[in-house]
């Protein structure tokens, strides 16, 4: 199944608010400004872009694909090069590579470092003890849940207090019991009180350095940066606000995000319409049971208005996968017959003639039944429950 | 009896002339919710379809005795409604409000459990004790009086599956939306004793969905700790397994989140899920025959 667009845990994330993945350069450029040192770097989307960049850098650089999935170093999208020619040669190789479906659209260039030791270091929320919780671990550079697994012991974990916040004891307490080397202890406390201002500052969800490198000159370097942003707090931080791009190549997630539509998609062809992530992931749910396949997720969310409505509907008729629609609403903070109204609107935008199947509960539920009965054009079909309208939706798919 | 709320329920509103706020507040006094009071800074004075407007949660306390407060303020100002719920004194709060910053939640959580308020929400559709009382934005037409409690982290889903109760008959003693936000203030494990204790409740339904582990925590709990039997149902077993961020995550929890894994969790615990929301209304009648 095609993999969704922005946000840690995909349609885990639509009943969470979404959550706003950066890349790591420009993670790397918020830890800057926290005081968390990195290496020296800049952003390229050219070859000719990449070699300039090495040049002011100086001396060896490393050219890494900008890309939001794991195994990039594997995918031979990070490369060492000696020479700014060097660079421009990976940069070229690099760019447009396409890692596990993710195109490389940039490269972030960056002075080498020699590396002593490598470390990890992370903040997450807990959603479980609903708390932040600080990891430290020497075993750094490799997977760190192949670490949990194999060696707990060299992982050193503590939750904090969200009231009382990160003190100095608790970065003490994490580097004697992460077995960090004695030389670099003092800038590894420094970067956990760092990079904890950091998660609480940005209003992350997770900021974690994999590798935390020690490195030959005695320094204590972020080598990666992972950050992920709650986008409920986006209204408090204007400045991330920018950073929210596309990172899609889908052009229905494209047009959701520009809307502002939560859509996922999926390879089926019995396009969804919603309201609530349950209820949408339980139609999924029922319309495979049915024997179809469902062409995407789509939460219209609380308070449907009839605008978005009209764009969700925009969305799911744009693509052409779709052969059939079912709309499942069931109204609470939602009007019925505001959808009612958004789906005669967007029918008279966009003319649609696939078959539309409709099912109507809750909130003004009879008048919005009344307003498709009496307006809406004949290829729109309204059945009584959930279950037959999956299975009215998935026969209609089928050519039935 | 019921759960957390009842004809004692007295009301006060958080964000009562606002469009929704005016909408639900309205219909909750409707269905004969004791709608005490109404709070917006600044319009004191004035009245919602007859329900009396205060400038401070602590006024409308003061002056209307009011003992539980629904927040529908909007997020940016509703961690503020929150403290100044809790600040009030008042036993209950239910947050419907959706897209509250989680470190704000955090927060509000780490106070609150330092106390003995109960917090429902945020982003849920609230509680409504059939017959009793309806605090919250359920469509009440769906809930008949009766003796299965239902709890669910999903608002729409919550009222499908009462429907589909509602079609075989069965009614219950309380619906709680405890919402589908990382951060809540009541788990399932917090309502499932509720019910437990509650001499009205003969059937619990459990609705979750993926992500997280408070399904596999509670079916821990039910099988450590609870009487009465427990039904339910997990959406999501479509969603796909989606990319990860960083691996911090999944360290913590030992949990995969996954509709298939909680289905298993609670299966092992005796807990019987079912596949729709239809099924589980089916499961829920055949509990209630062999009781």
């Amino acid at each position: 199944m095609a993999l969704p667009s922005g946000g840690a845990n995909c349609l885990v994330t639509t009943s969470q608010g979404r959550r706003l993945d950066l890349f790591e350069y420009q993670g790397k450029q918020l830890f800057a400004r926290h005081g968390i040192p990195v290496p020296s770097g800049e952003v390229a989307d050219t070859p000719e872009a990449a070699r300039a960049a090495a040049e002011r850098i100086g001396g060896k650089v490393v050219v890494k694909a900008q890309v939001q999935i794991g195994g990039r170093g594997k995918a031979g999208g990070i490369q060492l090069a000696d020479t700014p020619e060097e660079a421009e040669a990976h940069a070229r190789n690099i760019l447009g590579m396409d890692i596990r479906g993710h195109i490389v659209h940039t490269v972030w260039v960056e002075a080498a470092s020699e590396i002593v030791k490598e470390y990890y270091a992370s903040v997450t929320f807990d959603r479980s003890e609903k708390k932040p919780l600080v990891m430290l671990s020497a075993a750094g550079g490799m997977d760190i849940e192949e670490v949990a697994r194999t060696q707990p012991e060299a992982l050193a974990t503590v939750h904090i207090d969200p009231l009382t916040g990160f003190q100095a004891h608790h970065a003490r307490w994490l580097v004697y019991h992460a077995g960090i080397d004695a030389e670099a202890q003092g800038g590894v406390v420094k970067i956990l009180q760092q990079l904890y201002q950091a998660f609480t500052d940005l209003d992350t969800m997770l900021v974690e350095i994999n590798p935390l490198i020690w490195t030959a000159a005695g320094d204590v370097v972020a080598l990666d940066a992972k950050v992920t942003i709650d986008n409920n707090a986006l209204f408090r931080h204007p400045d991330l606000l920018e950073l929210q791009q596309s990172v899609t190549e889908d052009p229905q997630e494209r047009l959701a995000q520009e809307k502002g539509v939560t859509y996922v998609k999926l390879d089926g062809d019995v396009g969804i319409l919603g309201n609530g992530a349950g209820l949408v992931m339980s139609t999924l749910d029922v319309v495979a049971l049915a024997g179809g396949r469902p062409a995407n997720f789509l939460d219209a969310g609380g308070g449907s208005k009839a605008d978005e409505v009209v764009a969700a509907l925009e969305v799911l008729l744009s693509d052409p996968k779709v052969k059939v629609l079912l709309i499942n609403i069931f109204g609470g903070i939602t009007r019925c017959d505001e959808v009612a109204k958004g789906l005669l609107t967007a029918l008279d935008k966009l003319g649609a003639t696939l078959p539309i199947v409709v099912r109507l509960d809750g909130t003004n539920e009879d008048e919005g039944r009344r307003i498709i009965a009496e307006q809406a054009p004949a290829n729109v079909v309204v059945e009584p429950t959930m279950l037959s309208a999956a299975q009215r939706a998935v026969e209609l798919a089928k050519g039935v | 009896m019921s759960i957390l709320v009842d004809k004692n329920t007295k009301l006060v509103v958080q964000g009562i002339t606002g469009r929704e706020g005016a909408f639900h507040a309205t219909r909750n006094k409707a269905y004969g919710t004791n709608v005490v009071a109404g709070v917006t800074p600044g319009k004191a004075g004035q009245d919602v379809e007859g329900i009396p407007v205060f400038n401070t949660v602590r006024d409308a306390v003061e002056e209307t005795g009011a003992n539980t407060a629904m927040v529908f303020v909007p997020p940016r100002f509703a961690t503020d409604a929150l403290y100044e719920a809790i600040e009030s004194g008042v036993e209950l709060i239910i947050c419907i409000t959706e897209g509250i910053p989680a470190h704000d939640m955090m927060q509000v959580y780490t106070h609150l459990r330092r106390g003995s308020q109960t917090l429902i929400g945020p982003n849920c559709p609230g509680i409504i004790s059939p017959g009793r009382a309806s605090v919250g934005i359920m469509p009440t037409q769906v809930f008949n009086p009766g003796r299965v409690g239902l709890v669910s982290r999903s608002g729409t889903l919550t009222y499908q599956i009462s429907k589909e109760l509602a079609v075989l008959g069965i009614g219950q003693s309380s619906v709680v939306g405890i919402g589908g936000d990382p951060v809540v203030g009541s788990s399932f494990i917090d309502i499932v004793t509720r019910f437990d204790a509650d001499p009205e409740t003969d059937l619990i339904v459990m609705v979750g969905e993926i992500g997280g582990n408070e399904e596999e925590k509670a079916a821990e709990f039910i099988a450590a700790n609870v009487s009465t039997p427990v039904v339910s149902y997990i959406a999501g077993f479509q969603a796909p397994p989606g990319k990860q961020m960083g691996h911090a995550g999944a360290i913590i929890t030992g949990s995969s989140g996954t509709a298939q894994g909680k289905k298993e969790a609670l299966e092992a615990k005796g807990v019987r899920v079912g596949t729709n929301p239809t099924e589980v209304a089916q499961f829920a009648q055949e509990a209630l025959a062999a009781l």
